[in-house]
């Protein structure tokens, strides 16, 4: 356990100390086991992008030429492909990218900010059944996701709730591990003893947190809410429970259904291979920008 | 679930720097009438969308529609007892459901872990600049949503468009993915691909943790690279590996998106696949909502059991 307590802020907030290298265990090495060692983390990191790469090349190419031509090479459809994804249905594929965005988004923003604040009152309030109420949230933690979706769908029908954006959305806010990771940062961001200046200045519990503690915990609550964007993104089970309408769809559901398609009629080959290619590029490109906060959550996420 | 499976998690909890301080009464005026402005929010929506539509479902499973099987507001509710929790594990698509989910399980675990625990080992030993490149690259599955990962390896395993197929065949070998024999194979690979990268960060970040003066320490005793690794390294990030086969068994119960895409693409993946897909089988296919309700608990109730059983062992061995 000793080993795991660091704090999470190492690498979220000190961004600009360099992390320790440990030169002793590096420059003892013969140069032989560098080299293998070099090769194996190579030959695995081409395992992590080979299927990434062929995509890219894939999307070049019409139905023709994914089956003729070179898996590494590059077709001349690819402008046909994009046009066809952006056409079909009157756009329907943006309209998907949008629905992926609006659930993610709003799931990451207010979900990231009712985590925080139950992290934070867990933190830093005390209460009675603080503990038992705690324990309540991690078993939340436990109880796997696609376990409550079929529960949650024969709810919202009770309600005519299903195939409503709110059906998306209400799930999307709660996350119990949220809270867990919000408790674990607001222990390591904000001092009890700015909380204690603030309310000697006369600053009530609400005001303390709006304007001390909320830009303390910013770093956390970055980290918190691109988890819960990359959760609800990547959710599959509860649209697909959920959703009956194409005009809600997010799109992953979007290119499965599109896949499904493809048996009959070859020409969505092309617009699945595509418009996956199109739906992963702003992911990618927020995961290679916020390295940090993602890193910050995968290690206060170990603590536990 | 289970009141047990709590108290452990409560315990391992405690042992963390949530609770390093006595801590001082920061908020003595509101109390717990202040704290609950902020939990409200959190808890209407835990009560709402996780909480109230299991004790929903589990009231379900205790009833049976007699008559048409359209909808649940019918005329005929019968309570039933547990018949249909009989009827479920009676099942044989449902029994051998969670037979193929075993197998994964013990595929893909070992699998996945050894690779990360090797990846990590290895990523931990190599100079500072390429270590940030390889994280990068290792994680990049990770930003590809696990329906579109299952596209693509659906299309990696097609022969005709998969350049892995042509080139086995170029090289002599045919072989099909789809078959019986290989689908769960196939699908344990979509599983490694996706998650090993992301296991690696986590372990990666635990090893740099590790205090160097130890490994100083063991350097200057003669300690070769992989004698360290073994018994210096490893047991020092225990609790992380605890951790990671705490989620990756949750996630892995949960198998559902993978094989709901292959499905598509060939026939050995039926409608009833795994335990997830039993359920949804019932719930919308066969129209047994009160079956599927059933069915749900039956997974819920194994998942809390299994992470009992993973957390108590973890920590129990993280101790030594």
């Amino acid at each position: 356990m000793s080993t795991l307590t660091r704090p999470p802020q190492t690498s979220a907030t000190r961004k600009s100390r360099p992390e320790p290298e440990r030169v002793e265990t590096t420059t003892r090495q013969p140069m032989g086991s560098k080299v293998t060692v070099n090769t194996l983390l190579i030959l695995g990191s081409a395992y992590m992008i080979l299927p990434i790469t062929w995509l890219l090349f894939a999307s070049t190419k019409s139905v023709d030429e994914l089956y003729g031509l070179n898996a590494l090479s590059f077709g001349g459809a690819l402008i046909d492909n994009v046009v066809a994804v952006s056409t079909q249905d009157n756009g329907l594929f943006y309209r998907w990218i949008l629905n992926s965005f609006l659930y993610a988004g709003v799931g990451a923003v207010f979900g990231g900010l009712i985590s925080v604040m139950a992290g934070y009152a867990f933190d830093k309030f005390r209460f009675r059944f603080k503990n038992q109420l705690f324990a309540f949230v991690l078993v939340g933690v436990l109880i796997p996701n696609t376990a409550t979706v079929l529960p949650l769908y024969l709810l919202a029908s009770t309600v005519n709730a299903t195939n409503t954006i709110w059906a998306m959305i209400l799930p999307a806010l709660c996350n119990p591990f949220s809270v867990y990771l919000a408790r674990v940062f607001s222990a390591s961001y904000i001092p009890d003893e700015t909380l204690e200046a603030a309310r000697v200045d006369g600053a009530g519990s609400i005001r303390s947190f709006i304007s001390i503690s909320l830009p303390m915990i910013m770093p956390g609550f970055i980290t918190i809410a691109l988890f819960q964007f990359v959760n609800v993104w990547n959710n599959y089970m509860l649209p697909l429970v959920m959703l009956s309408s194409q005009e809600l769809f997010p799109v992953s559901l979007g290119m499965a259904t599109w896949q499904g398609y493809t048996t009959l009629l070859p020409d969505y080959v092309p617009m699945v291979i595509t418009g996956s290619l199109l739906s992963i590029i702003p992911l990618i490109a927020a995961f290679i920008m916020l390295q940090r906060f993602w890193k910050a959550g995968l290690s206060a996420g170990s603590i536990k | 679930m289970s009141s047990p499976d709590t108290a452990v998690v409560v315990s391992a909890a405690k042992a963390k720097p949530l609770t390093r301080k006595p801590r001082k009464n920061v908020d003595k005026g509101g109390g717990g009438r202040t704290a609950s402005i902020f939990l409200i929010p959190f808890f209407a929506l835990f009560i709402l969308t996780m909480i109230a539509p299991v004790i929903y479902s589990l009231g379900l499973s205790f009833f049976s529609e007699r008559s048409s099987g359209l909808g649940f507001g019918g005329a005929e509710t019968l309570f039933v007892g547990l018949e249909n929790y009989q009827h479920v594990l009676g099942s044989e698509t449902f029994v051998s459901g969670f037979v193929r989910l075993g197998l994964y399980c013990l595929m893909y675990i070992p699998l996945m872990l050894g690779g990360a625990i090797f990846l990590a080992l290895l990523l931990d030993s190599v100079v500072a600049r390429a270590k940030k490149t390889f994280q990068v690259l290792l994680f990049l599955p990770h930003a590809v949503p696990g329906a579109i990962a299952a596209l693509i390896w659906t299309y990696l395993y097609s022969p005709g468009v998969s350049p892995i197929v042509s080139t086995l065949a170029n090289g002599g070998i045919t072989i099909d993915f789809f078959s019986a024999e290989l689908v769960l194979r196939a699908m344990v690979n979509i599983g490694v691909w996706e998650w090993t990268g992301y296991n690696v960060i986590i372990l990666f970040t635990a090893l740099q943790a590790v205090p160097r003066d130890v490994l100083e320490a063991a350097v200057v005793d003669g300690a070769s690279q992989l004698r360290t690794a073994i018994s210096i390294k490893l047991p020092l990030i225990a609790p992380a590996l605890g951790v990671i086969m705490l989620f990756t068994t949750i996630a892995t119960l949960q198998l559902f998106t993978e094989p709901q895409i292959l499905t598509k693409a060939t026939p050995a993946v039926t409608g009833t696949f795994v335990p997830n897909m039993w359920a949804y089988d019932a719930a919308f296919n066969r129209q047994d909502l009160n079956l599927a309700a059933a069915a749900s608990i039956i997974i819920a109730l194994l998942a809390a059991v299994l992470s009992f059983v993973v957390t108590r062992f973890s920590s129990r061995s993280s101790k030594g």
